[in-house]
């Protein structure tokens, strides 16, 4: 840490000059070819945003940019007063909340009852497992989650019930969707959190056991304020994805019959730009979950600023 | 009596030991039970799979799902695309991290603040599917080539960060050293600093690997004339949820049941990386660390 900080404060604002550009010609082409793909690949897409503000159908896509109808703020009005689009926000947040509510709270309480695991080995084991899930594609947890949730499934044969979970257009669907969501990430989120805990001195627990505290009040009153800030780092991170649910989990799960309450904002902006290839109405709600993203991000950090937590940027 | 307290609450904590046992031991099972299942029903006999779905052990052990699949469903094709782009993509995506990273790592260089709020930007923003659709399809022409798997996604910034911290780390010294030694930039990278970080390596190689492995939406998206083996089982699941044709149930059983075909896929698509994640362990869980603690 002290090299890295000498490192730091050893960097004096140089010069810009022909012989400097020439001593570090190694490092600019090391990384020349990298800056120039990021501008082809994220930033061109970025000035793509323009299209929200015209009228861009197969038609006139060839054109220049120039030659396109202007449209104003048209596209976005267009959105908001699609039939979709007030369900599509519903769900979008909807899923975001519970799943942020559900996931922390589990992967927290799965690291908390993994850290308290003494026999090594075995501990070893479950976590191991626990991040199987993680690496496994949606594509194939779709196939699994549907032959065990679907109805005639697997659990609905088991308990001799009907459950519908995955066939019932209801907010029921986003039960099941964060249910399926945390099965798979609970035990990789687990690390962060596990992480933190093995930063806490020490000490604190010791000093506590000659108090007479036993292992919930330990970690009731030591483990938790530990990872305190942790927890609301990877909240503010949370919150400002809210809008950035992905549309590859919703539409590998979904079906034709919980349609309704699968539908999530970049999946709507597929749906719109590619599906019915107006290209200009797909950019702009695009843009709209961009944009809200970034104000999410910024309010939920300088929420944590004021609850005087550390803040992420 | 404060003896007498104490032995209670160790008691009481040893408990909590058992229960925690009991706990983990259910958690398990709901972890590793579907994929068990899906294993039984790929290799037991179709007609029988019809008739009952909630079993481990095959009754009737066959091969035949296996041998359908990959003979029918142009499965080996899908499945040395899938080999190819993790291979080419896991291993360009980390060099060119690795490269990058080191350049960025480096606070003497000229533009190191400017190019590295440019990457960290793209974290945060982006133009989002539509201008990108756009871009690779009509103006760059990647359209059903397999670069579109490797070019547009080859580097991704919070990699590159993992790497560039765990640089950060490293003595400098060692490329002090080289410096004085005559060697430039591009050998103190590949001879010095590149050995030193395998560890971070093996972590960004391992979540290369895995996102290309189960990409499915560049295949939807941009490439659906190279089926990959996640977009070869989207499809089998597609064509499973459309079929009423009352006529179709009574072909299907003289073939192979749609179940069984999906759950041999599944395995075939699911298998390569339960083989390799655990050997990677340690050091992925070294290298989330060391980004969640500078970053």
């Amino acid at each position: 840490m002290s090299a890295r900080k000498a490192q730091k404060e050893k960097v004096v604002k140089t010069k810009f000059s022909l012989q400097l550009m020439w001593k570090q010609r190694y490092l600019l082409m090391m990384s020349l070819p990298f800056v120039i793909w990021l501008i082809v690949f994220k930033y061109i897409p970025l000035w793509g945003w323009t299209m929200a503000f015209q009228e861009v159908k197969p038609k006139n896509l060839s054109k220049h940019i120039w030659e396109r109808p202007f449209a104003g703020f048209d596209n976005f009005i267009k959105a908001f007063e699609d039939r979709m689009f007030k369900q599509t926000m519903i769900n979008t947040i909807g899923l975001s909340i519970l799943g942020i509510a559900v996931g922390t709270f589990m992967a927290i309480l799965f690291a908390l009852m993994l850290n308290e695991i003494r026999f090594v080995k075995f501990k070893k084991v479950a976590q191991t497992i626990s991040y199987l899930p993680h690496f496994v594609s949606w594509v194939v947890i779709a196939s699994i989650a549907k032959m065990v949730l679907n109805d005639g499934g697997m659990l609905e044969t088991a308990l001799h019930t009907k459950l519908g979970l995955m066939s019932t257009n209801s907010p029921l669907f986003w039960a099941s969707v964060v249910l399926i969501n945390t099965w798979k990430e609970m035990g990789w989120d687990a690390i962060v959190y596990l992480s933190a805990m093995a930063g806490i001195d020490q000490g604190l627990y010791e000093a506590a056991m000659v108090d007479g505290a036993n292992r919930l009040q330990r970690i009731w009153h030591i483990t938790l304020p530990g990872i305190k800030p942790t927890i609301v780092v990877l909240l503010i991170m949370g919150i400002g994805g809210a809008l950035n649910v992905g549309m590859e989990r919703q539409m590998l799960l979904s079906n034709g019959i919980v349609q309704d309450h699968a539908m999530v904002l970049s999946w709507f902006a597929y749906v719109r730009g590619i599906g019915n290839s107006n290209y200009g109405l797909g950019t702009a709600i695009g843009m709209f979950q961009s944009l809200v993203g970034i104000l999410l991000l910024f309010l939920a950090n300088k929420i944590a600023g004021w609850l005087g937590e550390s803040r992420l940027i | 009596m404060a003896k007498v307290k104490a032995n209670r609450i160790k008691s009481r904590d040893n408990i909590l030991d058992y229960i925690l046992v009991v706990v983990f031991i259910f958690l398990i099972i709901i972890t590793i039970y579907p994929f068990l299942n899906v294993l039984g029903i790929s290799f037991n006999d179709p007609i029988d799979t019809m008739r009952n779905i909630n079993f481990i052990i095959p009754r009737k052990f066959t091969w035949s799902n296996y041998i359908y699949v990959f003979k029918e469903n142009n499965l080996a094709q899908a499945f040395l695309l899938s080999v190819l782009r993790t291979v080419i993509g896991a291993g360009a995506g980390v060099i060119c991290t690795a490269m990058l990273a080191y350049v960025l790592s480096r606070k003497d260089f000229y533009f190191n603040k400017l190019f590295t709020t440019l990457f960290v930007i793209t974290m945060y923003v982006s133009g989002g599917l539509i201008p990108e659709y756009l871009l690779l399809m009509r103006d760059l022409k990647m359209g059903n080539n397999f670069i579109v798997y490797i070019i547009p996604g080859l580097i991704w910034v919070y990699n590159m960060i993992l790497v560039r911290s765990f640089i950060e780390g490293l003595p400098l010294a060692l490329q002090e050293a080289a410096r004085v030694d005559g060697a430039n930039d591009f050998v103190i990278w590949a001879k010095i600093v590149l050995p030193l970080c395998k560890p971070v390596l093996a972590t960004v190689a391992l979540f290369y690997a895995v996102g290309q492995w189960n990409s499915f939406m560049d295949t939807y998206l941009y490439a659906k004339e190279l089926p990959t083996l996640q977009y070869v089982l989207y499809e089998i699941m597609e064509k499973a949820q459309v079929k009423i044709d009352p006529h179709a149930a009574e072909q299907l059983k003289n073939a192979v049941s749609p179940l069984s075909v999906r759950m041999a896929v599944t395995i075939v698509a699911t298998v390569p990386i339960i083989i390799v994640y655990p050997f990677l362990q340690k050091y992925f869980v070294g290298g989330m660390t060391v980004g969640a603690v500078k970053d």
